[in-house]
């Protein structure tokens, strides 16, 4: 891959004309898009559009058929360990070790790493994902929102400047998904590329900045959500009465059974 | 790009190892099987069979070690299994360590504990009636084959791990390796076999590991099996670590 343009320009992740078959089903059929650094890039499809198959590539852990793909200026077939150096992936099902405790598991990843310090990155991170009570309990124990947030956690040790986020609120609660959510924003906060895959509309229009729609193999449309909006013919102005979803009812009922606890 | 195959291998060992500290029952149905056999043939069949001289649980004892060593095994394929199915796997494959390592945990992990169960076999085998009066240095050539044998039968335990579709299928392929020493002089000497079957008892790759660790602890000059052993054991390792590698490298390409 040619790296001509400095660093700072230059995507954080580009693909083009990505092909992948397993056998005789075509996955990817020529996949293009860019992701500029410091952005939420959320790539949004139904099961089996080929989300997952793009992370594999790009984290190096499946090698694609044709076209190219690099991150971080790093080719992930001839530079794959300069790509592995440059990324964390969280993948579809929570990458954390059940035996071990929270703790342990950052501490492991730190040491994966070969950080300095691994104790002291695990307790600032049980905090930040507030997960300080739960530290010294077996993952086993947690809840889906718990250990999703700790898989994320574990993600950002040693602050790799990109980070794959595969369907990360798939299997979870409405609050385990807000949590993740914040946690998301937060990196992106911090100036790290984000590519999330989602088959959820509302989290790839509340998390990112850009949206592509993966399907049967190709991008479709890729876009910010003004532009994919504007895709369509604009809204009609109808008068409804706002009833409020069951989400409403439901974040209002527990949030405030949280406060009342809280106040006890 | 500089790759810290030691350190990594170290750091994942440690966390394999932790999974079985949290799992000490693993260790102990690991040992608790070749006791029961131990003791059965002791104290049940023994005195019926005739093995030469000297006590019956000398004679058996490498075999029940060999048995102890197989049935172990079998867990090191169903936690690299469960690694695989679970997410784990993916993120230790995406990181910038060694990807050998990976696989290298878990087999010094089985070592590990395979020797752990080994040393609890021999203690309940002194408890029992055996005794030898070999020096470190027998103790030391036992140990260098229980160990070789051990990394052999693990890196065979590593192609189920990778390969099978289910938790059973992972950890069913040593049944055959447990009943394997049955079929060989451990348990009785292969002169009484009919043809066939003594033919096959005689060439199999326990007879000559169990007599070789039994001529050590006896104080006999070892035979030309101990080559014979080493040599099974050596080649059982170098195929199965190059088939695991070629199988752990295709599906992590």
């Amino acid at each position: 891959m040619h790296t001509a343009v400095s660093e700072a320009q230059a995507p954080a992740i580009h693909v083009a004309g990505l092909t992948k078959s397993f056998k005789k089903l075509e996955v990817l059929r020529g996949v293009d898009f860019d992701v500029a650094r410091g952005s939420i890039f959320a790539l949004l499809g139904s099961n089996g559009a080929g989300k997952t198959t793009v992370v594999s590539i790009l984290s190096t852990l499946l090698k694609a058929d044709g076209g190219a793909a690099g991150v971080n200026s790093f080719d992930v077939r001839s530079q794959s360990a300069e790509v592995r150096n440059s990324i964390s992936l969280t993948g579809q099902f929570a990458a954390v070790d059940e035996i071990l405790s929270g703790r342990e598991n950052l501490v492991l990843v730190a040491r994966l790493r070969h950080l300095p310090g691994p104790a002291q990155i695990a307790a600032k991170l049980l905090e930040r994902f507030g997960l300080a009570d739960a530290g010294e309990r077996k993952v086993a124990t947690y809840s889906g929102g718990m250990r999703r947030r700790l898989d994320i956690a574990m993600s950002l040790i040693g602050n790799p400047p990109v980070i794959f986020l595969d369907e990360p609120t798939t299997g979870l609660d409405p609050e385990g998904r807000l949590e993740v959510w914040s946690a998301v924003k937060e990196l992106a906060n911090g100036g790290t590329t984000v590519l999330l895959t989602t088959q959820y509309l509302d989290e790839a229009e509340e998390l990112a900045d850009r949206i592509a729609i993966l399907h049967e193999g190709r991008i479709l449309v890729n876009g910010s959500l003004d532009e994919l909006k504007r895709l369509l013919p604009p809204a009609k102005v109808e008068y409804a009465l706002k009833q409020p979803s069951l989400e409403d009812v439901f974040f209002a009922l527990t949030q405030s059974a949280n406060k009342t606890k809280d106040q006890k | 790009m500089k790759t810290h195959f030691f350190r990594d291998t170290a750091v994942l060992t440690g966390r394999s190892l932790k999974h079985i500290t949290r799992s000490i029952d693993t260790i102990i149905t690991t040992a608790i099987v070749p006791i029961a056999f131990m003791l059965l043939f002791v104290f049940v069949f023994g005195g019926a069979i005739k093995h030469g001289s000297g006590s019956y649980v000398s004679y058996l004892l490498p075999g029940i070690l060999l048995i102890t060593v197989a049935s172990g095994i079998s867990y090191t394929a169903y936690r690299l299994f469960l690694d695989m199915k679970g997410g784990i796997f993916e993120r230790f494959q995406s990181m910038p360590i060694s990807r050998s390592a990976v696989l290298w945990a878990h087999v010094l992990t089985s070592l590990v504990a395979n020797l752990v169960s080994v040393i609890v076999v021999v203690l309940v085998a002194l408890l029992i009636g055996f005794r030898t009066s070999v020096d470190v240095l027998g103790w030391l050539a036992v140990a260098a084959i229980v160990i070789v044998f051990t990394l052999a039968l693990t890196w065979l335990a590593v192609i189920p791990g990778l390969t099978a579709k289910t938790v059973d299928g992972a950890s069913a392929f040593s049944y055959p390796l447990i009943f394997l020493p049955f079929i060989s002089s451990a348990f009785v000497p292969t002169a009484s076999m009919p043809g066939p079957v003594r033919a096959f008892a005689e060439y199999q790759p326990v007879t000559s590991i169990g007599n070789t660790i039994r001529d050590l602890f006896a104080e006999r000059p070892v035979s030309g099996d101990i080559w014979i052993a080493l040599a099974w054991c050596v080649g059982i390792l170098a195929v199965a670590y190059v088939a695991s590698m070629v199988i752990y490298r295709r599906r992590t390409a």
